[in-house]
């Protein structure tokens, strides 16, 4: 049997580069090869990987502009326009999300990755042009200083739970000590 | 760095090689046994060769890993949240952010709301707790924008893309 999260914890680190990297999980996780291949290939039909390989960094190959589009679209046009936002190469990422008003009156967000500013925005005219948003509200955001980026980590590890829970801890004993003085 | 500059002038192949791994195996990476092996003999290199390519693009940076992207919210449950963080504080404030675990993706952004960041939990409970820890230690205001559809399908970083990078 498959613990899925510990193969999901484990499988978020990236696949051991060695000869068998499937047997190498399995025996992390007191599973066997040929269970551990048999559920990762589950996953995928399901679509709970929704793309298994290699995972690049966009910048470190020369694309080094990214710039995030957020529109403020219709509700009736979302579905419509999201999936034709989302057809172009260069749009890595085309999501609905919640309006934050009325900080924030944005409900589509696209992430549109370029060699340049320049390129980018020309990206962003070609969108607008093919998807017939003339007019349509948005604002582009350039990525600036990446602090941090690396796979999604749902289930933590060990240390990473430690990391967290001291933090947290911390914060509530400094609560309780205020309360005590 | 870039793909140029990881391939020395000399060894031509090398720079094909990545190519080729780059586009044929951003998706369906094999499920076999011995996939790398699986890709060499595609390749028409040895496995070897493939291992220590992998493991120089992963020490460049340039390879993230080799695994799997989850669909959001199928697995754990995550978040795009912003701050509008004063210019002045802010890499103060993204060093706390980034020293979460639950963080992965923590950006700067050209806007009034000026840090972006991605967080992951397990569930809902955990995400609410995490977001409202970090608000207490930043006194800054998150405000939360998870996803309610994908409409992009992933196939990983498109080839004419790659071609078009290596080339420049």
């Amino acid at each position: 049997m498959i613990d899925e999260r510990e193969l999901i914890a484990v499988l978020q680190q990236g696949l051991p580069l060695d000869s068998h990297p499937y047997a190498v999980i399995a025996e992390k996780i007191n599973s066997s090869e040929t269970e551990v291949i048999n559920y990762i290939q589950l996953m995928r039909e399901k679509g709970d990987i929704k793309r298994f390989g290699l995972v690049v960094r966009h910048r470190k190959l020369g694309y080094k502009s990214n710039a995030m589009v957020v529109w403020d679209i219709a509700d009736d046009r979302v579905n419509e326009l999201g999936q034709c936002f989302g057809q172009f190469e260069f749009v890595t990422l085309s999501y609905r999300r919640p309006r934050h008003l009325p900080d924030w009156p944005y409900n589509l967000f696209c992430m549109i990755h370029g060699q340049d500013r320049e390129d980018v925005i020309k990206n962003l005219q070609f969108m607008i042009g093919k998807c017939d948003v003339e007019g349509v509200k948005h604002e582009l955001l350039f990525s600036n200083r990446c602090f941090k980026q690396r796979g999604a980590m749902y289930v933590h590890s060990e240390n990473d739970k430690n990391e967290t829970v001291v933090s947290v801890n911390q914060k509530k004993n400094s609560q309780v000590k205020k309360k005590a003085v | 760095m870039t793909i140029d500059e990881v391939s020395q002038p000399d060894v031509i192949d090398k720079t094909k090689l990545i190519q080729q791994l780059m586009n044929e195996y951003q998706h369906d990476f094999p499920l076999s046994s011995t996939p790398y092996a699986d890709i060499a003999a595609r390749l028409g290199v040895e496995e070897l060769q493939i291992l220590e390519l992998l493991k120089e693009l992963d020490t460049k940076g340039i390879l993230s890993r080799v695994g799997a992207v989850f669909r959001p919210n199928r697995v754990g449950v995550s978040t795009l949240a912003a701050m509008a963080v004063p210019e002045h504080n802010l890499e103060h404030i993204a060093d706390i952010i980034s020293a979460y675990a639950a963080v992965n993706h923590n950006y700067e952004r050209e806007h009034h709301f000026n840090l972006w960041f991605v967080v992951t939990a397990e569930n809902a409970e955990q995400l609410q707790e995490i977001l409202q820890d970090m608000e207490e230690k930043t006194n800054i205001r998150i405000m939360s924008l998870p996803m309610e559809k994908d409409y992009h399908i992933d196939l990983g970083f498109p080839l004419k893309l790659i071609e078009g990078g290596l080339k420049s």
